[in-house]
């Protein structure tokens, strides 16, 4: 259960290596430590992942979770909820991919378009089926700006998130009145190491001002927030202009 | 909650929360009339279980079950008998204390336990084990109940009585947060008065020692004690505040205009806050205007004849006054120390001004013995009560606040509490496991609970 100053008692991270839903985590735990459930596949790096929360004083499990593996995600929400009820679950799992490979080899966009889009579809199914016996819960979306209006250089990303978002959003509706709250984040630019090597956009932010939003805006029962949130009177105009010039604009 | 009304017995998805308006969660609301009909409403209780809940007076979530099922007891709210005589009342757990007191004022008699509000019912009084300004001479609310009907897990009404055969179940639901079963029916001992009417002493004392001193040294003169002070005056002034003190006025202390009709219940409700605030409404600036106004109202008078509103309820005359916090809400703080720690007062008004806190209108008393219910709030000491608006760092703060409180042998009001740990609950109740052995002994399957009661582990 949450309690009156927003701390949760669980949750669960699906992408348990994430860097930007292990600092989620970090930041709701430097207030209370509490339950937290990493799904991810089993890696050196989520062992890592491990010890840096239990180093927070949290009491952490860990479940095997592969995106790909549509059928398995009911067993993973599950068995992340055997512990007692999920009060936040971050859908934090994503690659970034290759865009020129991602539209032109077949194999490469279903990929992506698997990973990013469908498996975060049937894990919130998963997890609003969940969440809607609690009749409580607070389930957070990691999209991104680039699927506000795609960029020639990772369309093919940007899609996957807009489709990602729509879901999310469009879920957030649907659960209304059933005491499940879904939030959608939209982070710009975010140095991790899955942006590694790529040149930063303006705006660009890190993993621990993401997850400062995050949980204020779960705090605050907010359903969608951009970080910055400069980026979305930013983004409001960048939809809205014309191709020709949209295309001329470097990045 | 006229849409439960509407949809009858499949009851009606509500989301609920408490007094401080924080963390809401959503469960099936069902309005039973009768005891067959809780009965009924307990077999059918899915797998997230079931509870009771009053008037929704209680700060955090006790009365809230998320994805289980809610009874409003409002719906079983009949007065059965007051006997004037022996000074008895037959109610049901729905009834309000305000209904209450309206209908057994007429007889001369009065309720005992009254608490810093008349609108909370008689099950929840019960079940939190409630305490007034009184707590000095008469304890807790428990501790005036004769009997009561419970409805158990396993659908039998069963009537407890503090020194029966089920005396461990009678006083495990004396405070157990209706995590015992549903309480529908009690009979309660109130006193014969002569008048409606207090004589009161208020008292401005300008800091907090000499407040704390005065309180402890004649209480026992009076029939009720409270002391009201702010913490936003720093410096020697800090905690400067009124003791009021009271006794039940005789019919001969009464001014002649008022012995006409001595057993008036003066009680208006003058207005309804609309829900418009802002949050950070109370900041330091209205706090100190607020704290200035209460301070000054009332200068030290001795002797004065005050009404129930006046003396016992001054927050009663502004309805739904908890939207005065804005959104996000509230949360009130109140704990017990041991009488030896009243040091443990000004320490955690310290932390909390250093914290940035304005709590403008703080409320300390000395209770007096503690009752027989092994998670009864009320031991003797000093008992804090403060209003914190929810904010940045908030919770940090409570927590700190909690291991003060703890290190010091004290503990925290249930009623109240709406964000501590197990743990913190576990070291204030020592004997929180022998409520527990009772507790699923009579309801193995844990059918009864609540968002508290997952919260705090209160059940194994």
């Amino acid at each position: 259960m949450f309690d009156a100053v927003g701390n949760p008692q669980s949750i669960l991270l699906l992408g348990g290596t994430s860097e930007i839903g292990l600092a989620v985590v970090e930041a709701f735990a430097s207030d209370r430590p509490m339950r937290v459930v990493l799904a991810a596949r089993p890696s050196p790096r989520l062992d890592a992942a491990r010890e840096r929360v239990e180093r927070l004083g949290c009491a952490v499990e860990t479940v095997p979770f592969d995106a790909r593996e549509l059928d398995t995600h009911s067993d993973v929400v599950r068995k992340a909820a055997a512990g007692g009820d999920i009060d936040v679950a971050i859908v934090a799992f994503g690659i970034l991919g290759d865009n020129e490979k991602a539209w032109t080899d077949v194999a490469a966009a279903v990929e992506l378009a698997q990973v990013n889009y469908t498996a975060a579809v049937s894990v919130g199914v998963a997890l609003v089926d969940r969440m809607m016996e609690q009749r409580h819960g607070s389930l957070v979306a990691l999209s991104s700006v680039a699927g506000e209006r795609v960029r020639r250089s990772n369309f093919v990303y940007g899609s996957t998130k807009a489709g990602l978002d729509a879901f999310y959003t469009g879920l957030t509706e649907a659960v209304r009145g059933f005491g499940v709250r879904v939030t959608v984040v939209r982070p710009g630019f975010v140095h991790t190491r899955m942006t590694e090597g790529r040149r930063p956009a303006p705006l660009s932010t890190t993993p621990e001002v993401v997850a400062a939003a995050v949980v204020a805006a779960v705090r605050g029962r907010k359903e969608q927030v951009w970080v910055p949130a400069q980026l979305r009177p930013v983004m409001s105009v960048l939809r809205h202009l014309p191709r020709s010039i949209f295309r001329r604009i470097p990045g | 909650m006229s849409d439960t009304e509407r949809t009858g017995a499949a009851g009606v998805l509500t989301s609920l929360h408490g007094w401080g308006r924080t963390a809401p969660s959503t469960a099936r609301v069902l309005t039973p009339r009768s005891a067959a009909e809780v009965a009924a409403a307990v077999a059918a209780a899915g797998p997230r279980g079931i509870i009771a809940r009053g008037l929704g007076r209680s700060y955090g979530d006790p009365a809230q079950n998320a994805g289980g099922t809610v009874l409003d007891m409002t719906g079983l709210a009949t007065i059965h008998e007051i006997d004037a005589e022996r000074g008895r009342a037959v109610v049901d757990a729905g009834v309000s204390l305000d209904s209450l007191m309206r209908a057994a004022l007429p007889h001369g008699l009065w309720l005992p336990v009254l608490p810093g509000t008349r609108q909370v019912t008689v099950g929840g009084a019960i079940g939190a084990d409630i305490h007034g300004k009184a707590h000095h001479v008469v304890g807790s609310f428990g501790n005036h109940v004769e009997s009561l009907d419970l409805v158990t897990a396993d659908g039998r009404v069963r009537t407890l009585t503090p020194d029966g055969e089920d005396a461990e179940l009678f006083w495990a639901t004396v405070a157990g947060m209706g995590l015992t079963g549903v309480i529908t029916r009690a009979t309660l001992r109130l006193h014969h008065v002569e008048t409606a009417y207090f004589t009161v002493d208020t008292e401005q004392i300008d800091n907090l020692d000499e407040l704390m001193a005065r309180q402890t040294e004649g209480d026992e003169r009076y029939a009720e004690s409270v002391s009201w002070f702010d913490a936003v005056t720093t410096g020697k002034h800090f905690g400067r505040g009124l003791l009021t003190r009271a006794n039940h006025a005789t019919l001969a202390e009464l001014p002649l205009k008022l012995r006409a009709d001595p057993l008036r219940f003066d009680a208006p409700q003058l207005l309804t806050v609309p829900d418009i605030f802002p949050p950070g409404m109370l900041n330091r600036v209205t706090g100190k205007l607020f704290s200035e106004l209460w301070y000054r109202k009332s200068p030290t008078r001795f002797g004065a004849i005050q009404n129930i509103t006046q003396f016992l309820h001054p927050l009663d005359v502004a309805g739904e006054w908890n939207r005065g916090y804005g959104p996000r809400g509230f949360l009130q703080y109140q704990f017990v120390v041991p009488p030896e720690r009243g040091d443990v007062i000004r320490t955690v008004l310290e932390r909390m001004t250093a914290a940035g806190q304005v709590s403008a209108l703080n409320v300390l008393k000395r209770f007096g013995e503690g009752s027989r219910a092994p998670l009864s709030f009320p031991r003797p000491g000093w008992t804090l009560c403060v209003d914190i608006p929810i904010g940045a760092g908030v919770g940090p703060l409570c927590d700190e606040l909690d291991g003060i409180v703890l290190d010091a042998g004290g503990r925290h009001y249930l009623a109240k509490e709406s964000r501590t740990t197990a743990a913190a609950i576990r070291r204030g109740y020592p004997r929180l496991d022998e409520w527990r052995k009772v507790r699923d002994a009579v309801d193995p399957a844990g059918v009864f609970t609540s968002d508290m009661a997952r919260r705090l582990q209160l059940h194994g």
